[in-house]
């Protein structure tokens, strides 16, 4: 049982990140595989606040955010909008972005390297027991489930009911017919992918107060990332939060009772499970 | 029947293949170690254009078939003779190509993409799990093989991978990928099985790399998942290939060569730069020279004709 609160602890912060994700590749169209370094990076501004000023996470996500929204916003416009003028189908664009996106990863493992080192980094953050049910957690690891909670409902919420997030969601479905229907899809997809690079610099600013991390992690969250996006289907968020929270659990079970070393093979199965037999993901819809 | 044109390629194809092959005669020890790693890129991007460049769908997995290939080296050397285990290592990279493929390959490529990039950590994961399970830790290659050796099993290898390119390029199969290339639903449309082709040039592909890696066996003399597995090679090659062009039989050697040299350089002079330096040439070519080099080298040699023609 404490296995499966653990797992669904770290579903939380998978969920979050997933929902970056899920907003560039489903609204932006952009596979954007430099995901887990805007994580990385979150979690080192997190760290870095932490160790030089004693500042808490929770507070470093509030300036973590808008930079990391800012910058990406400029990403978007500058490297990436480029490459969605020039491709003539989704195929090419997806070719392209995913090319673009790992020279952008390994310039940022590059710059993170020669500005921070190739150490490991952690911090003691809440490291201190809390009790659920019976069971012992660390407290860090809850509060940051929390937050992941707290933030992936206002963002349901505001892709549900707010107007930007209809239109966010039209995109989404077809930017064709959007444009047609009035919507701004270029600057509307430039907000999509600024706001997913957010809120992964916010997951990995969150992540980092229980996991250790280093200049190099990043891939691994990318790969996690794309799976629960795959399998909870593309554009959709209840299934990505359904994913995540599964690929946690199943994660943490095998991690615990199997060996630590195979939690990417039991991502990876996961993965077979849902390509094999549900490649539109959980709840999607078969394509006609 | 062959053309005059192809038949002077063909020429000259053996005749750059026996200056490479003969390079353990007259060049230093020096050279010959770096043909050996440009000679292993070369086969490695040019099976692995073989099928990408035709799909567009870009493989990751080339480390995973590599380690599979070495392993097979390392577990099977006591026991099988040299050429059986070269030749057992093409068998496994193929079946490992054909269960990837047919998990992935009926999907967009966007799911094949994903899949390849986790698939060597994926291996690695399982093998130092079984590894960890039975309390052995690397194994030993030991043979009698030197560096001039391998390098020519390595040309030799090289040399069958162009044949094989040359001769998909004519067949049904080569033309059935560029369709599918072009366009996915018109190649289907006109009675193509797109899943069947795409699988069974990325058996060849896979089949290759695995061979590859059997070879660089008793170069490392002793291997270990980490470094077997090395999901950097991937990408090296990915990057390789791209840089050269794609589009021509020709064009990974065009890439591997420079970027080969280059990345040595900068590796034993500023190794933390690594990175950052391949994250910069993935950019250049994605912005700059999205045909390679061979499509650069292509339209200089439009270009000056039609001056010619002009003058």
């Amino acid at each position: 049982m404490d296995i499966v609160i653990i797992g669904l602890l770290l579903g939380g912060t998978y969920a979050l990140i997933a929902m970056g994700l899920n907003l560039q590749y489903g609204v932006a169209r952009i596979m954007n595989l430099a995901n887990g370094e805007m994580l990385v990076a979150g979690g080192f501004t997190a760290f870095w606040f932490y160790t030089a000023g004693n500042i808490s996470p929770l507070l470093t996500i509030f300036i973590v955010a808008p930079v990391a929204f800012a910058a990406n916003w400029l990403i978007y416009r500058i490297m990436l909008e480029p490459l969605v003028r020039r491709a003539k189908s989704r195929g090419q664009l997806e070719v392209d972005s995913i090319l673009a996106t790992f020279g952008m990863s390994f310039i940022a493992v590059g710059l993170m390297l020669a500005f921070f080192g190739g150490d490991y980094f952690n911090y003691s953050f809440l490291a201190v027991p809390v009790t659920i049910m019976g069971d012992t957690y660390a407290q860090n690891r809850v509060v940051a489930f929390l937050a992941a909670v707290v933030i992936c409902a206002i963002l349901y919420a505001w892709i549900t009911y707010s107007r930007t997030g209809l239109s966010l969601r039209a995109i989404a479905v077809s930017p064709e017919s959007a444009r047609l229907a009035g919507i701004n899809v270029r600057q509307r997809a430039a907000i999509a992918f600024a706001l997913g690079g957010a809120i992964t610099a916010v997951g990995g600013a969150l992540i980092s107060s229980f996991l250790t991390l280093d200049a190099s992690a990043g891939v691994a969250f990318t790969l996690k990332a794309l799976i629960i996006v795959i399998m909870g289907g593309v554009g959709d968020v209840r299934g990505t939060i359904i994913a995540a929270l599964l690929l946690g659990v199943v994660e943490t079970l095998v991690a615990s009772l199997i060996d630590p070393g195979l939690t990417l093979a039991a991502a990876y199965t996961l993965f077979i499970l849902v390509l094999l037999f549900r490649p539109q993901g959980l709840f999607g819809r078969k394509p006609t | 029947m062959i053309a005059g044109k192809e038949l002077q390629g063909v020429i000259v194809a053996t005749i750059l293949l026996l200056i490479a092959g003969a390079l353990p005669y007259y060049g230093s020890d020096y050279l010959l170690s770096l043909g050996i790693t440009i000679a292993m890129f070369t086969v490695l991007a040019t099976s692995w254009a073989l099928f990408s460049g035709p799909t567009h769908y870009i493989s990751l997995a080339t480390a995973a078939f590599f380690g599979l290939g070495t392993y097979t080296a390392g577990l099977g050397i006591e026991t099988l003779p040299f050429w059986v285990l070269i030749g057992l290592a093409g068998v496994l990279g193929a079946g490992l190509a054909a269960l990837v493929g047919l998990a992935t390959l009926r999907l967009s490529g966007v799911y094949f993409v994903i899949f390849t990039l986790g698939l060597a950590e994926l291996v690695r994961q399982v093998i130092t799990w079984g590894q960890n399970m039975t309390g052995q830790k690397g194994l030993y290659v030991l043979t009698d093989f030197t560096e001039a050796n391998l390098y020519q099993m390595l040309v030799a290898l090289g040399a069958a991978v162009f044949l094989v390119g040359w001769l998909i390029n004519r067949s049904r199969l080569g033309f059935a990928l560029r369709i599918i290339g072009d366009d996915e639903t018109v190649a289907a449309h006109s009675g193509i099985n797109t899943a069947l082709a795409k699988v069974l040039l990325f058996m060849v592909s896979g089949a290759v790399a695995a061979m590859t890696g059997a070879i660089l066996a008793p170069r490392y003399v002793y291997i270990e998942p980490a470094l077997a597995f090395t999901p950097l090679l991937s990408f090296q090659v990915v990057i390789m290939a791209l840089l050269g062009g794609v589009h021509r039989l020709w064009g990974p050697i065009v890439g591997v060569i420079p970027f080969t040299i280059i990345l040595e350089t900068i590796s034993a002079n500023f190794p933390n730069q690594v990175t950052l330096f391949i994250g910069i040439v993935f950019l250049v070519i994605v912005y700059f020279i999205p045909r390679g080099f061979a499509g650069l080298i292509e339209q200089m040699r439009d270009w000056s004709r039609s001056r010619e023609g002009l003058t």
